[in-house]
């Protein structure tokens, strides 16, 4: 029983290492303002998916991850990602029927909430205001996320075949 | 209220959901706010580091591997020009080298005569950065080294040109770094040509430091270099740091505005150097 569930957790846990690659990996300065929140989206995906063994626990866990390597408060981006994961949680149902452009419009609100958690956890540490580009990665995450989705459901779905 | 309307026969619900995240949050809260009075998570923040090691070490690996294959590849030829340049380079260095021997021991001896402390030099390494981006708000950057090799918070970074930034957080085999240039960032500096202090600010641009508290009488003028005053501790002192471009006086503003270029290749650089400065030798320690 166990070893059935660490083979179907394998797939998920290389796609949230491979987010992290993503997210750490350096890119051209005229482009890096407008990289999407990986991690949040493959959170956002796995929660609507398999909301019983990926919520806010292992969102939360990735967020402190994210926050040692970038090096911003510890907890910040941990209690940006458990209350996206908690908001997809409780919508999933609602978020696997709708129509693709709901959908896109439902991510947004959620990374733009993702987002302002972070810049309100700035402003009240006290940590300089970032410019108007702060907000650029949630428009790239909404317009990756179709392509995201695809690409995770066909992880979801051949690792469930090999299973 | 919305949350105990389901009933537990609904497969969709989560048990406790609602609770766990309020203990989630609730946790994230305290360890944020541990994390910003003082510094007692830095051990677990070295260890969950340790942990995103080899993510680092897996991002950086394709341009190591390019770098590794244009130094392989490059011909024969190139190898040789590149060879003469450098022992053309290293004569020239040496021969001031030979100087600075001297230098240096005028200097101590002048020094022994005013009764000052002599400056011990500075132990100064190697290390490379990694092709890691860690914060996509603030201009910083990832070397291979860490707290093993002793590296610690507040050290400072050099290039071959000039002062580059230090270390802001330490981890066991990388550490991080902020860039002078980050808007976050002050270094206390003096002209070279009269020794007039100021600080150099950040100002978020890769090649700009500006000048923000020098009165408009102050003496300063394009093409001045500014080097580390040592004041605050952080740097040792007498490393340049940028090369006055623009200086603009307005009769009415208290303050003249001046711009500067940092002296390193703050968005090239591969290689840089960390100084380990010797503490100043006290009276009770010779004792």
């Amino acid at each position: 029983m166990s070893r059935d569930r660490g083979s179907r957790r394998l797939p998920v846990i290389i796609t949230f290492i491979v987010g992290l690659m993503l997210t750490v990996m350096p890119l051209p300065e005229s482009v890096e303002a407008f990289r999407p929140d990986w991690l949040a989206l493959v959170v956002i995906f796995w929660a609507m998916q398999l909301p019983r063994t990926w919520s806010v626990g292992s969102a939360w866990m990735i967020g402190i991850v994210l926050d040692v390597s970038y090096g911003t408060l510890l907890g910040q981006h941990a209690l940006a990602l458990c209350v996206v994961a908690f908001a997809t949680v409780r919508f999933h149902l609602l978020m696997r029927v709708f129509p693709l452009s709901q959908l896109s419009a439902t991510i947004f609100a959620l990374l733009a909430l993702y987002q302002f958690i972070l810049f309100w956890v700035n402003g009240v540490a006290g940590v300089s205001a970032p410019t108007i580009t702060y907000w650029a990665p949630v428009i790239t995450g909404t317009l990756i996320w179709p392509f995201l989705f695809m690409f995770l459901s066909g992880v979801r779905y051949r690792s469930r075949s090999g299973r | 209220m919305v949350a105990s309307r389901g009933n537990n026969s609904n497969p969709a619900r989560i048990p406790a959901l609602g609770l766990r995240v309020l203990a989630l949050m609730i946790i994230s809260i305290v360890l944020m706010y541990l994390d910003h009075r003082q510094n007692h998570l830095d051990g677990i923040r070295q260890g969950i580091g340790a942990a995103v090691y080899p993510v680092q070490i897996v991002v950086d690996a394709p341009v190591r591997l390019w770098k590794w294959l244009g130094e392989s590849t490059t011909s024969r030829n190139q190898l040789e020009l590149e060879l003469g340049r450098l022992q053309a380079e290293r004569l020239l260095t040496n021969a001031r080298l030979q100087r600075l021997t001297a230098l240096e021991a005028e200097n101590a001896r002048l020094r022994a005569l005013l009764d000052a402390r002599t400056t011990v030099r500075d132990e100064i390494r190697v290390a490379e950065i990694m092709a890691v981006d860690a914060n996509p708000y603030e201009h910083n950057l990832v070397i291979d080294i860490g707290s093993r090799e002793g590296v610690y918070d507040g050290q400072a970074i050099v290039d071959a040109d000039g002062v580059v930034g230090q270390v802001i957080r330490t981890g066991i085999m990388t550490a991080q770094a902020v860039l002078i240039s980050d808007a976050d960032h002050a270094l206390p500096v003096e002209v070279n040509r009269n020794g007039l202090r100021t600080i150099a600010v950040g100002t978020g641009e890769i090649d700009r430091l500006d000048l923000p508290f020098l009165p408009n009488n102050a003496d300063i003028r394009t093409g001045d270099l500014l080097v580390t005053s040592g004041l605050g501790g952080a740097f040792p002192s007498g490393y340049p740091v940028a090369i006055v471009d623009s200086v603009t006086r307005i009769p009415q503003e208290p303050f003249a505005d001046v711009t500067a270029t940092p002296a390193a290749a703050l968005g090239q650089v591969r290689e840089v150097m960390l100084i380990w400065s010797a503490p100043p030798v006290t009276e009770e320690s010779v004792e």
